[in-house]
């Protein structure tokens, strides 16, 4: 699958969309093909501040958990409350159904040491 | 590292490789969920060719067994399989085995990540005449079908009457016109066949079972999916429900004890632990919440470490509800006892159950 052009993306494998000073966050497709099917994702409460790059929460497939990095820094004004009884929505659909929180942008700036489709792509080719 | 006869196979059709137990073996192919369903309601094709294959001949192999090995390996009919433990001096568990008597000899069956510490075992303890051994680990396949079609799918190309063999019994025949122990054996919980042929034979025999039974939906599946399955099926994994300090008795597998046999290895210290009845044992956990339990949380009972998890997964079979093996305290062991699950700092609250979490409708 080709990367979306309109999203930003980090290293660890996390995109997000910015709209103004709001973000939605998600994992790319090569993260959840290489999770593989995903049981259960934990997320930071609505409210919290998070840091860019800090670890936010899990994602746990059949056989791993694995760590979930926000890419931007912000307050969580919105985690999608659907995946509780349908994590598998990351594995369909991960930059639709399966986003995972929206928060509030402290520092646009941070935007600028993400990722753009193109050059993740290349990350995504190397990791896998 | 290690490849079975079926690596290419594997590596051909896109699936995921990881390590295990010294061989590059097959994790997943489409997705460990839509292989276990596909087991448990059509069938499921498995590279089993990692685990040790030991050939056993001699006059003496039954009663030699029988002296390193919990369950009777004597009374053994031909053609019959047996499951079997061997246990160290203090009743610890160095492997879990399947024997299977055969016209001309026995064939045991250890676990790959043990293969190699089995076969020194049975070395040092082999007797001076009546017992030769030959290892065939890594030169003979196994490829097991596992799952409620999974007969009428073999039939097609068995020459040996599939229906009529029992559970844990086997017959030396043909599939595909390939020399063939068939044996109505497995490790998913659900009805299906091991076959044990020459390593060479392996590649063609896959591709031929796969191709032709694909419209009816059989699927190759990884070791994931068959992790899944066994534990809902309450079938424990060495190194997990059992090791060198858990025992058989620990693991809630007595019934595979014979202590009315004159001696075997362990056999003093399994007896006292069963009659002090004070040791610490394998319970199943349901867990309320959706978080998964995983290997090595601490178990909780009123604020107090009772334990911890030694196997855990999300289980389709048991309504898609977290269902985990844990070794916890005698007083935490009752069915329907409440306990504590901690994760990642939180206690989620779970529930001992009776094993196995799933049984298939007969």
């Amino acid at each position: 699958m080709a990367q979306p052009e309109d999203l930003v993306y980090s290293k660890e494998h996390e995109w997000a969309k910015v709209d103004g000073d709001s973000a939605t966050i998600g994992v790319t497709d090569y993260a959840q093909n290489a999770l593989g099917d995903i049981v259960y994702v934990e997320l930071p409460k609505v409210g919290a501040r998070i840091a860019q790059f800090a670890n936010v929460g899990v994602i746990e497939s059949v056989k791993a958990v694995s760590d979930l990095y926000t890419p931007i820094s912000g307050e969580v004004v919105e985690v999608n409350e659907a995946l509780e009884n349908d994590p598998a929505a990351v594995n369909r659909d991960p930059y639709g159904a399966g986003w995972l929180l929206k928060v509030k942008v402290s520092d646009p700036n941070e935007i600028k040491s993400l990722l753009s489709a193109a050059d993740y792509e290349k990350i995504a080719a190397d990791a896998g | 590292m290690r490849r079975t006869a079926l690596y290419d196979e594997h590596a051909r059709a896109g699936a995921r490789i990881v390590p295990f137990a010294d061989f590059e073996m097959p994790v997943q192919y489409e997705g460990i969920l839509k292989e276990h369903d596909a087991v448990r309601h059509r069938a499921g094709l498995f590279d089993l060719s990692h685990m040790g294959q030991f050939w056993l001949t001699g006059d003496m192999v039954a009663p030699w067994a029988d002296t390193l090995t919990v369950n009777a390996v004597g009374t053994m009919k031909p053609l019959q399989a047996r499951y079997n433990l061997f246990c160290n001096e203090g009743g610890g568990t160095h492997d879990d085995t399947i024997f299977y008597r055969l016209e001309e000899g026995w064939l045991l069956v250890v676990n790959a990540s043990n293969a190699e510490k089995m076969w020194k075992h049975l070395n040092a303890h082999l007797p001076p005449t009546g017992v030769a051994l030959e290892n065939r680990h890594g030169t003979r396949a196994l490829i097991a079908i596992q799952g409620p079609r999974s007969v009428e799918m073999l039939q097609a190309h068995a020459d040996v009457d599939l229906g009529s063999m029992r559970y844990y019994f086997c017959r030396e025949g043909h599939v595909n016109g390939v020399p063939a122990v068939i044996a109505r054996t497995g490790y998913t919980g659900e009805d299906g066949f091991e076959l044990f042929v020459d390593a060479e034979e392996a590649p063609g025999l896959w591709k031929a079972l796969l191709s032709e039974h694909a419209a009816e939906g059989l699927v190759a599946c990884g070791l994931g999916a068959r992790d899944v399955l066994r534990l809902e099926a309450g079938m424990p994994l060495y190194g997990h429900e059992l090791t060198e300090a858990i025992t058989p008795v620990q693991a809630g597998l007595k019934w595979a004890l014979k202590l009315d046999k004159p001696e075997f290895v362990g056999k003093d210290a399994l007896a006292l632990q069963l009659d002090l009845d004070r040791y610490s044992r394998i319970v199943g956990l349901v867990m309320d919440g959706r978080a998964p339990a995983r290997e090595g949380y601490t178990v909780w009972l009123d604020g107090r470490n009772v334990g911890s998890i030694r196997s855990g997964s999300i289980a389709p079979s048991v309504g898609n509800k977290n269902v985990a093996t844990a070794l916890v305290a005698p007083e935490a062991a009752t069915d329907g006892t409440r306990l504590g699950v901690e994760i990642r700092g939180v206690t989620q609250a779970a529930t001992v159950v009776p094993l196995p979490f799933y049984k298939r409708a007969k």
